[in-house]
């Protein structure tokens, strides 16, 4: 049997649903289902003033005024801090019962359990082979990380060569990443070219995956000689099948001044476009065969010629990509 | 009391029944130091539960697990109303663990959470819960250390009321579903936190047949998430489970024809939401949670991660029944066999077709759009009327307005201050509703009677029926790419210290909003909430965990009558573990109060 109360005396009347409470009887709820009536309120986000509850802490002493913000016909519509009866600070109440020292091991755990965990990861992108006009060549390009969900420390590698010679390029990178946002990742380190005139570079740049799914890497390098100079990279992976992913690719280099040491001429230094096919036998593991063109411009185009090397080349490749 | 319904309770002489156990020995381990598939019973004054480790093959997967007195799951453990239980536990393993019983009010030190109920029970220790029984109905145990619940330390927990139980059966039969994997735990978390979509192999891709225009594909590559994205770990690592077997090893029921059976349906998985049916039998849903509802009939409902139903078949004439649970994903299912003698078996449907996300999933409130991947193709394998496939394709079609160009998917402007923005949210609902009349992903399309919360009346009044003296309103965050959950863009080891505070006997609201694309199974421990779904004040179901559905929001009254701290978390395991947990501390009564 539903009992109707008039509404606002039993928000008012505070004493006498405290009577209520031990009984039998349920109070009734507005007869106009409840559900329904709080179900499509809007978004209010207004802290409303606290200690405006008089439900709550019965058994506290009334020094809190009575009056609801809202009829209290309806639940409140709009989130409001907890009454002091609720207390405040850490939630111990374990240590009365089994001891603070006994439970402090116990509760770092669970806070470090939840949430923050250190985890690192290793990546080779592409390792590969490089059939192209004279000798054949190989790269790499890997990088790996450790830390949490914001920062990290994020190491990159790449290079590449022909068989037979010293690499003609080769560099490494120590970056501090840091979570900007959902997407993307702040980073900054140094660089050190390992091949070639011995550079180190100041790193700037940004990582992460950007509307698409496009998987971006751009930086901006300062070397130790005062060269400016940019790098931009992006990847799309086109899934074909479950397994199989077509992956163009491309990447550009820039320069703000020439570098004769380096052969780099000023704006565009190099272009490249790839399409890798990859076949996940596991997510961690999958050989890729490919095509890759690259062009060198403008300035450095015209050291290229100067030196009596090509301007443009064209590779097949084969490799793997793997992570763990 | 005054229900509508045949004969449940009625057959009180059948009341008494005890548990058939059904034919546990069949199909025995092959190797004696393997953990032993399926459980016993233990039950009266004193239990005893041991704690250990041991090589596991599942359908001839081998993996290591955790078992409980030497099974998994671990033992079914049978506690009476007005009883004080009384639970050995004995830990021989070489790591901490604990024993949480899910959905029991116990007093908080009882409650089995390492760091905020009690210690923990350390390698090679033991511990004794006491506690009264102060319910009854179908629950559940688990570890509640480190990630010990996905390696097989888990188990049901039933209590027969004190007085006559108002659902009589002839048989009452205990389903638990879960999940195994050769995989450690730990492995799976880094999988999951170093991304690749790892698990999902249901992706969509130029040779599928999901029914998405190319105009939907830009978009949802343009939001860079995924409309496949519904499980996080999926049938490519897992095999599901009944009773700790494999779909094909043969979990059955026996039944004869014309009798009541109860299933008491656990879902004890790690990570896995899965749409329950008996194909030929209707499901007449009793309980949930544990708790007594009207009975209500349907032909398939979702179980997400934690909840029980206790469900009514009476099996006709056919030889056998299959109990289908798809993973909501459909990249697997457990199955059991309700069989008139053994070995008696039905056609087992195949897998449906993978469900998508739809704009009622992003937290859009357009309508149109719809679980499109039910629909297409030719769907009728197991004899179920479906929509016609054509009907699937006008929906989609309609999809031409999901071009959302200048919509923001992350307007966080839409968040309340209280929501710390960060890389860890990487979308806002934009208009978050109710939608707790969802029957859940998957089963929105389906031509059958499904379940959902509006349809759950409490059988008994609730105990408390106040209007609530405040709202909480609580923010499901969190970031896919990144594998970052939390609550209100905070993780709780970014809170730990900060718990969410309730006054003793506080009636509340909580107002869930999921502003994520997953469901997520909220579950607060040492209470029961009565969720609102129009049931009326004095009817409302009472829950311990509740499936807030994605981009949408879901609301409960709680009266915080357990002093204490608890432990409420999203139920999905690698979801807590990243960072979806919180402390509920309840204030105790004045005259306790220090």
């Amino acid at each position: 049997m539903k009992i109707l109360l008039a509404l606002p005396a039993l928000v008012l009347a505070q004493p006498a649903w405290a009577q209520h409470t031990g009984h039998d009887m349920p109070m009734a709820e507005p007869a106009s289902a409840p559900g329904a009536q709080a179900e499509d309120q809007p978004h209010h986000h207004e802290t409303a003033t606290p200690a405006s509850d008089p439900h709550a802490g019965h058994a506290m002493p009334h020094t809190m005024t009575m009056p609801m913000p809202a009829a209290g016909t309806s639940a409140p519509s709009s989130e409001t801090a907890p009454p002091p009866e609720a207390g405040s600070g850490p939630a111990r109440a374990a240590d009365a019962i089994w001891g603070a020292d006994a439970m402090k091991a116990s509760r770092a755990a669970l806070a470090r359990g939840m949430g923050a965990m250190m985890l690192s990861k290793a990546m080779v992108d592409r390792l590969e082979y490089r059939a192209h006009k004279g000798t054949d060549g190989y790269l790499w390009d890997a990088q790996g990380w450790y830390g949490g969900d914001v920062d990290k420390l994020w190491i990159k590698s790449e290079g590449e060569g022909a068989f037979g010679g010293k690499p003609e390029q080769a560099e490494g990178q120590a970056l501090w990443s840091h979570a900007i946002g959902p997407w993307f990742d702040l980073q900054a380190g140094v660089r050190h070219d390992f091949a070639g005139p011995d550079r180190t570079h100041a790193v700037i740049g940004i990582q992460g995956l950007a509307p698409y799914r496009f998987e971006i890497d751009a930086a901006a390098f300062v070397s130790n000689k005062g060269d400016v100079t940019a790098r931009i990279e992006a990847e799309l992976d086109q899934r074909v099948t479950q397994r199989l992913i077509l992956q163009p690719r491309a990447e550009v280099t820039l320069s703000a001044q020439d570098i004769p040491e380096l052969g780099v001429g000023s704006g565009l230094d190099k272009a490249e476009l790839g399409l890798r096919l990859r076949y996940e036998i596991a997510r961690e593991f999958a050989p890729y065969i490919g095509v890759e063109h690259e062009w060198r411009a403008g300035g450095s185009a015209d050291y290229a010629r100067a030196a009596g090397d090509s301007t443009s080349r064209t590779s097949l490749v084969a490799g793997i990509r793997m992570w763990f | 009391m005054e229900l509508d319904r045949r004969g449940i309770l009625g057959g009180l002489a059948l009341a008494g029944t005890a548990f058939a156990v059904p034919r546990w020995a069949q199909g025995a381990s092959l190797h004696d130091s393997a953990i032993r598939p399926g459980f016993d019973e233990v039950g009266g004054a004193v239990i005893d539960l041991t704690i250990g480790r041991g090589p596991s093959i599942v359908q001839g997967r081998r993996g290591h697990a955790t078992a409980v007195n030497g099974t998994v799951p671990g033992p079914l453990v049978r506690l009476r109303e007005g009883q004080t239980a009384t639970l050995n536990i004995r830990n021989t393993l070489d790591a901490e663990t604990s024993i949480h019983w899910h959905g029991l009010l116990v007093p908080f030190q009882m409650d089995g959470v390492p760091g905020v109920s009690f210690p923990g029970i350390p390698a090679g220790g033991h511990f004794t819960a006491t506690f009264p029984v102060r319910q009854a109905g179908t629950y559940w145990w688990h570890s509640h250390s480190g990630l010990q619940e996905q390696t097989g330390h888990y188990g049901p927990l039933v209590i027969d009321p004190a007085g006559t139980d108002p659902v009589a059966a002839d048989r009452d039969y205990v389903l638990l579903l879960s999940e195994f994997t050769p995989m450690h735990p730990h492995t799976i978390f880094e999988k999951l936190k170093k991304g690749e979509h790892y698990f999902n192999y249901q992706v969509p891709t130029w040779t599928d047949r999901y029914p998405l225009t190319g105009a939907q594909r830009r978009m949802w590559a343009r939001m860079r998430m995924m409309p496949t994205d519904i499980s996080d770990v999926t049938g490519s690592t897992y095999t599901y489970l009944a009773n700790g077997r494999g779909p094909l090893e043969g979990m059955e029921y026996l039944f004869q024809p014309g009798e009541r059976i109860r299933l008491r349906i656990i879902n004890g998985s790690a990570m896995t939401f899965f749409n329950l049916r008996i194909p030929g039998l209707p499901m007449t849903v009793v309980a949930a949670d544990g708790q007594n509802v009207r009975p209500v009939e349907v032909d398939e409902f979702q179980i997400g991660v934690a909840e029980t139903y206790d469900v009514i078949v009476e099996p006709g004439q056919s030889p056998a029944y299959s109990i289908v649970a798809e993973a909501m994903d459909r990249s697997g299912m457990a199955l059991a066999t309700l069989a008139s003698h053994p070995g008696a078996r039905a056609t087992v449907p195949p897998l449906r077709d993978p469900p998508l996300l739809t704009m009622a999933d992003m937290g859009m409130n357009h309508g149109g759009m719809n679980h499109g991947g039910m629909n297409h193709g030719a769907m009728d394998h197991d004899g179920m009327a479906m929509d016609s496939p054509s009907e699937g394709a006008m929906k989609m079609d309609e999809g031409g307005g999901m071009d959302m160009s200048g919509m923001s998917m992350r307007d966080t402007s839409l968040l309340p201050p209280d929501v710390s923005v960060g890389p860890g949210i990487d979308m806002v609902s934009m208009s978050p509703v109710d939608r707790m009349g969802d029957p859940g992903i998957g089963l929105d399309k389906v031509a059958h009677r499904t379940l959902d919360y509006r349809k759950l009346v409490a059988l008994e009044p609730n105990p408390d029926t106040r209007v609530p003296s405040r709202l909480l309103e609580l923010h499901l965050t969190g970031n896919m790419e990144r594998y970052m959950w939390s609550f209100d863009g905070k993780k709780f080891s970014a809170v730990s210290d900060e718990p969410i505070r309730f006054a003793n006997n506080e009636r509340v609201r909580v107002r869930l909003v999921n502003d994520t694309m997953m469901a997520h199974p909220i579950h607060l421990h040492g209470h029961f909430f009565e969720l609102v779904n129009g049931a009326g004040g004095t009817h409302r179901p009472r829950k311990h965990t509740v499936i807030v559905q994605p981009g949408g929001s879901a609301q409960f009254d709680l009266t915080a009558n357990e002093p204490g701290d608890w432990a409420f978390h999203c139920h999905l395991l690698y979801h807590m573990h990243a960072g979806m947990f919180q402390i509920v501390t309840v204030v105790p009564p004045a005259e306790d109060a220090a």
